[in-house]
C-alpha cells in the first residue's frame, strides 16, 4: 500500500496540528493560564487525521468529549476552538458548550458529546437524512472502545445495517475505558468481532500505521457513499495518558506505557514522510507555521471577552421565554 | 313537506360538519404536514404499512403514501429511535418519533433530556432539533404500573422542552401541525382513552398556537386547572356544581411547557380561588408549580389556599377497583372546588 504525496502531506498536517495543539494545551492547563476539563488524545493524532483526509468538508461528523483530535482534523478553525474551550463570547458555542460539546456545522461537526456511546444514534439520524435526500454526505461518529458496551451502541450498529445508512462507526480502541482496562471491561478480544453480530462490515487496522488506516477510512467512505452501507472500524492505538488532564494514571502500567512508545504515531509518522522522500526540513518548516497558528489562535482567545451574563436565557429556545 | 324539512332543504349548507375522532385528527395533521414538507419523517415501531400503521393507527395510510423513506418501521430500539431523529433534526429535518407509551420514553431519556433538550444552548444557537415525540399513555385500561404513567412534569424540569397534550380531536389537529413546524424539540402526549373522542373536523391547515390555554367552560366562582383527559371529567364537575349555585371556570392548558402564565393569572384574578387538575401522581407534579405561581404571584387576592389534586402515591395498579382507586375522582374535585369556595381567612 502507498499513497500519493498530497494525501500524505494532508495526513501529516492534520496529525501535527493536533499533536501541536494538544502539547499547547497541556502547557496552558500546567501553568494555570488555563483552568478547565480537558481530555488529551495524545497517542490518537493519527487516526482520525487519516479518517478525516478521506472525507469532504461537508460531511458530517458526531464525536465524543475526547474529541479534540477529530474536530481540528475535521477543519475546526483553531481560533474557534480555543475560544470556546477558554469559556469566551468568540468560542464556537459562544462559550456556551465548552471542550465536551464543541459543534460547528460549517466544517461538519454537529454534535460533541460528554455522554459515553450517545453520538451513535445521532449519526444515524445524520446518515438517514443524507439518505433521504440523496445528498451524497457520509456520517462518521467517533468514539473509544470503551463505548461499545452501553446500548446505545449495539442499538445504533443495529439500525444503520438494518437501513444500510451511509455512516462509519470509528472506534478508537486506546485500551481503555476511563480508568477500566480493555481486558477488565470486554471479553471479546477486539470490538470488530461486534459487526458481524449486526451483519456489518467490520475492519481492525493498526491506527498508528497511516497508509492502513487511511485504507480502511477510505473502503468505508467509498462503501457508504456507493450506498452499500456502514462500517464499523476498530482503529487500534494508545492513550498515552490518563483519562482527563491532571487525574491519576497508576492504574497504567509505566512499563506498558514504556513499551507502547514504540507504537508511537508522532515518530513513525515522521519516518513514513522522510520515506515518501520528504526531508526533515520541509517536515518542520510545516510544523512551524502550524505553532505559529496555534499561537494566533491561542492569542486570539485569550484577547476575546467573556460572554455576557444574559447569555444563559438565549437559545434555550428559537424565541426568548421566561421559564 | 314538514316545517323542519322545509328548512333544512332550504339550508343545505347549514347541515352538521363533519366529525373526526382524535385518531383521525392526529393523523390528518401529519398526512398534511407530510405533503407540505419532505422533512417531515416518521419513525417508530410498528408504525409503517407492513405492521398495519401504528398499534393505535395513527400512520394508517401514510406509507401508501410517502413510502418506507419517510415512515420508517424501527426496530425496539427507543435510544436509536429517538437519537436517529435528533441526528435528522440537525439537518434541518422535521422527524417524528412515535414512542408506543410513555413509559418507554424513559427508555430514550439520555437522547431527549441531554441531547434533543440541549443541543441549541450548547451549541450556541448553531443547531436546533425540531422534533416532535409523540407519545400515549392514560389510566383507565388497565396496563398497570409500566404502561400507564403521565411522566409531563420530569420534562418540564427540562429547559429546552415543550410539551403538548390535547383534551380534543380539534385541538390535537391543530396542536399536532404547530408542534411539527415548531424549532425546538415538542414532546405530544396523547391519552388513549381520547382517542375515539370526536370533534367538528376544523378543515385542513387547522393549527392551534402552542403555548396557548383554552377556557373550556367560563365561569366566576373558581379557576379549574387542567390539561388533556382530565378535561373531560373538569367539564363535568363544572356542570354538576353549576346546580350548586357555583361557577366554575375550566381552563384546558393545551401546552404544559411553556406555561401560558397570561391565562390562568387572568382567571384566578377574576375569580380569587383555583383547583390544579393532573392524573398524573399529584406529589411533586406540575400541580405544585402552578399552584406556587399563582400564589407567588396572587397571595393578597386569592380568597382560598390554591387546591392540587392528582394520582396517588404509587405505582399505577392493574386491578380495575384499585385503578379508579388510584385516579383523582369526580367527587374528589367537587369536594377540593367545595374547600375553596368556604375557606374562612
Amino acid at each position: 500500500m502507498s499513497l500519493d504525496r498530497d494525501t500524505l502531506l494532508d495526513i501529516y498536517t492534520r496529525t501535527m496540528k493536533v499533536a501541536r495543539f494538544d502539547e499547547k494545551m497541556r502547557s496552558l492547563l500546567m501553568s494555570g493560564k488555563l483552568a478547565t476539563i480537558y481530555y488529551t488524545m495524545r497517542g490518537q493524532e493519527l487516526v482520525t487525521s487519516a479518517m478525516m483526509a478521506a472525507l469532504n468538508q461537508d460531511d458530517y461528523l458526531v464525536t465524543t468529549y475526547r474529541g479534540q483530535h477529530d474536530q481540528i482534523a475535521k477543519g475546526v478553525p483553531l481560533d474557534l476552538l480555543i475560544a470556546e474551550i477558554a469559556g469566551r463570547a468568540t468560542g464556537t458555542c459562544k462559550g456556551k458548550g465548552g471542550s465536551m460539546h464543541i459543534t460547528h456545522p460549517a466544517t461538519g461537526v454537529m454534535v460533541t458529546t460528554g455522554v459515553v456511546g450517545s453520538g451513535l444514534p445521532i449519526a444515524n439520524g445524520l446518515a438517514l437524512s443524507s439518505q433521504n435526500r440523496k445528498d451524497g454526505k457520509v456520517t462518521v461518529t467517533c468514539f473509544g472502545d470503551g463505548a461499545t458496551n452501553i446500548g446505545a451502541f449495539h442499538e445504533a450498529m443495529n439500525m444503520a445495517q438494518l437501513y444500510k445508512l451511509p455512516v462509519i462507526f470509528l472506534c478508537q480502541n486506546n485500551r481503555y475505558g476511563e480508568h477500566t482496562a480493555f481486558a477488565d471491561h470486554t471479553k471479546v478480544d477486539s470490538i470488530v468481532t461486534r459487526a458481524a453480530a449486526y451483519g456489518m462490515k467490520g475492519v481492525k487496522v493498526d491506527g498508528n500505521d497511516a497508509l492502513a488506516m487511511y485504507a480502511a477510512a477510505r473502503e468505508a467512505v467509498d462503501r457508504a457513499r456507493a450506498g452499500e452501507g456502514p462500517t464499523l472500524i476498530e482503529a487500534m492505538c494508545y492513550r498515552m495518558m490518563g483519562h482527563f488532564f491532571g487525574a491519576d494514571f497508576s492504574y497504567m502500567p509505566p512499563d506498558h506505557i514504556e513499551e507502547m512508545k514504540a507504537e508511537d504515531p508522532l515518530p513513525k509518522l515522521n519516518a513514513l514522510m522522510l520515506e515518501h522522500q520528504f526531508t526533515q526540513a520541509e517536515l518542520d518548516a510545516i510544523v512551524a507555521k502550524l505553532e505559529a497558528e496555534i499561537e494566533a489562535a491561542v492569542e486570539f482567545a485569550f484577547n476575546s471577552p467573556f460572554p455576557d451574563a444574559d447569555e444563559i436565557l438565549k437559545d434555550v429556545f428559537e424565541e426568548e421565554i421566561a421559564a | 313537506m314538514s316545517e323542519a324539512e322545509a328548512l333544512e332543504a332550504a339550508a343545505p349548507r347549514a347541515k352538521k360538519p363533519k366529525q373526526i375522532t382524535m385518531v383521525q385528527a392526529l393523523n390528518a395533521a401529519i398526512d398534511e404536514a407530510m405533503a407540505a414538507d419532505e422533512g417531515v419523517i416518521l419513525l417508530g415501531e410498528d408504525v409503517a404499512a407492513k405492521q398495519g400503521g401504528g398499534v393505535f393507527k395513527v400512520s394508517s395510510g401514510l406509507t401508501e403514501k410517502y413510502g418506507e423513506h419517510r415512515i420508517r418501521a424501527t426496530p425496539i430500539s427507543e435510544q436509536a429511535i429517538m437519537g436517529a431523529c435528533v441526528g435528522a433534526a440537525l439537518t434541518g429535518m422535521r422527524p417524528i418519533a412515535e414512542i408506543m407509551l410513555m413509559n418507554f420514553v424513559t427508555v430514550a431519556m439520555d437522547q431527549i433530556v441531554n441531547h434533543a433538550a440541549k443541543l441549541r444552548f450548547m451549541s450556541g444557537g448553531q443547531t436546533n432539533v425540531p422534533l416532535v415525540i409523540r407519545t400515549t399513555t392514560g389510566v383507565g385500561v388497565g396496563f398497570g404500573g409500566q404502561h400507564s404513567d403521565m411522566l409531563e412534569a420530569w420534562f418540564a424540569h427540562v429547559p429546552g422542552l415543550k410539551i403538548v397534550t390535547p383534551s380534543n380531536a380539534a385541538d390535537a389537529k391543530g396542536l399536532m401541525r404547530s408542534a411539527i413546524e415548531c424549532n425546538d424539540p415538542v414532546i405530544f402526549i396523547e391519552n388513549i382513552l381520547c382517542y375515539g373522542l370526536k370533534s367538528d373536523d376544523p378543515g385542513t391547515d387547522y393549527r392551534v398556537p402552542l403555548g396557548q390555554a383554552a377556557i373550556a367552560r367560563e365561569g366566576s366562582d373558581v379557576s379549574l386547572i387542567t390539561y388533556g383527559r382530565t378535561v373531560l371529567d373538569a367539564l363535568e364537575v363544572a356542570e354538576t356544581l353549576a346546580g350548586e349555585g357555583i361557577s366554575v371556570e375550566v381552563i384546558d392548558l393545551r401546552t404544559i411547557a411553556p406555561y401560558d402564565e397570561a391565562t390562568v393569572t387572568a382567571s384566578v384574578r377574576k375569580t380569587g380561588r383555583a383547583v390544579v387538575l393532573h392524573e398524573a401522581v399529584r406529589a411533586y407534579g406540575t400541580g405544585a408549580e402552578i399552584a406556587s405561581r399563582l400564589h407567588e404571584r396572587l397571595f393578597n387576592e386569592l380568597k382560598a389556599p390554591v387546591q392540587r389534586i392528582g394520582g396517588a402515591f404509587s405505582a399505577v395498579p392493574m386491578a380495575s377497583v384499585l385503578e379508579q382507586a388510584w385516579i383523582p375522582k369526580k367527587d374528589e374535585i367537587a369536594d377540593a372546588i367545595r374547600t375553596t369556595m368556604e375557606w374562612k381567612r
